[in-house]
């Protein structure tokens, strides 16, 4: 295991964290606070509560997720695609290390950013809402499982990207709208029958709904489920990565 | 001198079908400055992509220090320091973060010691803490070459290194380039500025459309395929070279003020003794004379153009 790789590309992508600051974290809190005061304190305050939760207290769980998928994403994808656009990626092919080692350098520093900006969130969110976790370690571990899996595709995407079109492009023409339906404003129960068996197809559901659950004891879906789901996205994105250094492509003539 | 890489039968077909490099056969000795000269678009960067490990081989293979550049990736690569052609760096980190990044990258432990050398050695120290865009061309190609030098390579590939340089730095460089190979460093360089070449390798090779022609030392290569020629400044201008001359392999330049006599410096006889006193029965005096070599460049011209 070449450690000192692993740690270069890790606190590089950190230090890039930090270089921009404001991109990184200070928007994603501002944009949620936002949302806390639209939904939490303006409509929820004039909102039933859903399975005995204030409607404030029930979209945190969805917002942290909200954040931490789109973050995850951005974060990983920008990592590995401005060496390339660049073309300081050379160095990253030639040096003596494994894919498997980039992979833990970049995802991890991807996956440690969004855990941090979920944190933070959070945090921000206890200032306009009571919150009380259940299931604390659940929780810590849906952030931890849920950001390094859409790290990893934010990892693929940044690969897979020709331009910085394609970079958003799945992002805010997949993700977003899929968090959107995924619950996070909403139990799923209230849809009709119909649609709540369509939302189902939506993996999102699942992580919002296993995250709720550590927090409220409330779920849209069976735990066990959305814990499964994960897992599974996680190898289905593991499978792609190994994939891509197998062939080399978009990375090796 | 041993042999520190060893090319076998190398090509690359792109997908595009395009062959980059076709069966390639190379040895580079431990401790040498080998140039590797061709036209734009001749296989040098490719070759040297894929001993760095960046593209895939189509057929052959590359053993570095005995070990080959696939199954024994980590060690073979851990060896090399590469400098492209292009001045690929990341804007917005400083000198000093981008020289310790590529040491880390490649396995090295924290020097602070060593890179304050290197980029001592390299004049950017004054600038170790200055964001990478802020640096003149110059000063990014000296950062590529200090980051290939972080992780103390054995071996160092150099892809155009003075491409875009002013004649001032390309001097600072090759004198780089030089104290390098004092050290053992194993010196690869491409390039298409042939007196680089000449200047420096101890050896040359001359690839062209993917096929590597020519492996020579510089100075045998020289010897061997140099032309010498004599050039007589005429008393009297002639309008055509006269019947008693026709025998010599000659040239009346185009004001008839001189005569070009082009011959084989290795031959048992040269010639000049027969053409002089040819001269003199005919009655042509010369008032001056001068002699003149063929460069690597007039070689490596004639073998390129030979191939096409």
């Amino acid at each position: 295991m070449n450690l000192h790789a692993v740690k270069a590309i890790y606190f590089f992508e950190m230090s890039r964290a930090l270089r921009t600051v404001m991109q990184s974290i200070i928007s994603p809190v501002l944009s949620t606070s936002l949302y806390f005061v639209v939904f939490g304190a303006a409509i929820g305050s004039r909102m039933a509560q859903i399975d005995g939760v204030s409607y404030g207290a029930f979209i945190v769980p969805g917002l942290i997720m909200l954040q931490l998928l789109t973050q995850s994403i951005s974060n990983a994808a920008f990592g590995i695609y401005f060496p390339r656009f660049t073309g300081t990626i050379y160095e990253l092919l030639s040096a003596p290390i494994s894919p498997l080692e980039i992979v833990i350098g970049y995802v991890g520093a991807a996956a440690t950013k969004s855990i941090g900006v979920g944190l933070i969130i959070l945090g921000t969110a206890s200032l306009f809402v009571d919150l009380n976790i259940q299931h604390p370690f659940s929780m810590l571990a849906f952030l931890v499982l849920t950001a390094v899996t859409f790290s990893l595709l934010g990892f693929i995407i940044g690969i897979w990207a020709d331009g910085f079109e394609k970079l958003q492009a799945i992002p805010l023409l997949v993700v977003t709208p899929l968090t959107f339906l995924g619950g996070t404003f909403y139990s799923i129960n209230m849809l009709p029958p119909f649609w709540q068996k369509v939302t189902l197809f939506n993996p999102v559901v699942y992580l919002v709904s296993g995250f709720r659950w550590s927090f409220y004891g409330i779920s849209d879906v069976n735990i066990v489920a959305s814990l499964g789901m994960t897992f599974v996205f996680l190898l289905v994105c593991l499978g792609v990565i190994w994939r891509i250094f197998a062939t080399g492509y978009r990375l090796k003539a | 001198m041993s042999d520190i890489i060893s090319i076998r039968d190398l090509s690359k077909t792109y997908s595009g079908g395009f062959q980059a490099l076709k069966h390639i056969n190379l040895d580079i000795r431990r401790g040498e400055i080998f140039a590797l000269l061709g036209p734009n678009g001749a296989g040098k960067t490719t070759l040297i992509s894929i001993v760095c490990g960046i593209v895939n081989p189509t057929t052959g293979s590359v053993t570095i220090d005995g070990g080959d550049i696939i199954r024994d990736y980590r060690r073979v690569r851990a060896m090399i320091g590469l400098v492209p052609q292009e001045l690929t760096t990341d804007a917005f980190e400083t000198v000093w973060g981008a020289v310790s990044f590529s040491r880390g990258l490649f396995g090295k432990p924290p020097n602070p010691a060593y890179i304050e050398k290197i980029l001592k050695a390299l004049s950017l120290w004054e600038k170790k803490d200055n964001r990478i865009m802020t640096l003149s061309g110059g000063m990014k190609r000296r950062l590529l070459i200090a980051k290939a030098l972080s992780h103390e390579p054995i071996i160092l590939f150099l892809d155009e290194p003075t491409a875009g340089v002013d004649v001032e730095l390309r001097q600072d460089m090759w004198q780089v380039v030089r104290d390098l190979r004092a050290t053992g460093v194993t010196i690869i360089l491409t390039t298409h500025y042939i007196e680089e070449a000449e200047e420096m390798a101890d050896r040359v090779g001359v690839i062209t459309g993917g096929e590597l022609i020519v492996v020579e030392e510089k100075a045998e290569l020289m010897r061997k395929l140099g032309k010498k020629q004599l050039i007589l400044r005429l008393s009297e201008p002639l309008s055509a070279i006269p019947a008693a001359l026709a025998r010599h392999e000659l040239e009346l330049a185009g004001d008839g003020q001189s005569l070009t006599f082009t011959y084989d410096t290795h031959a048992g006889r040269t010639g000049i003794t027969s053409l002089l006193e040819d001269m003199r029965s005919a009655g042509v005096g010369f008032a001056d004379l001068d002699t003149t070599q063929s460069s690597l460049e007039d070689i490596f011209v004639d073998l390129v153009r030979s191939k096409r």
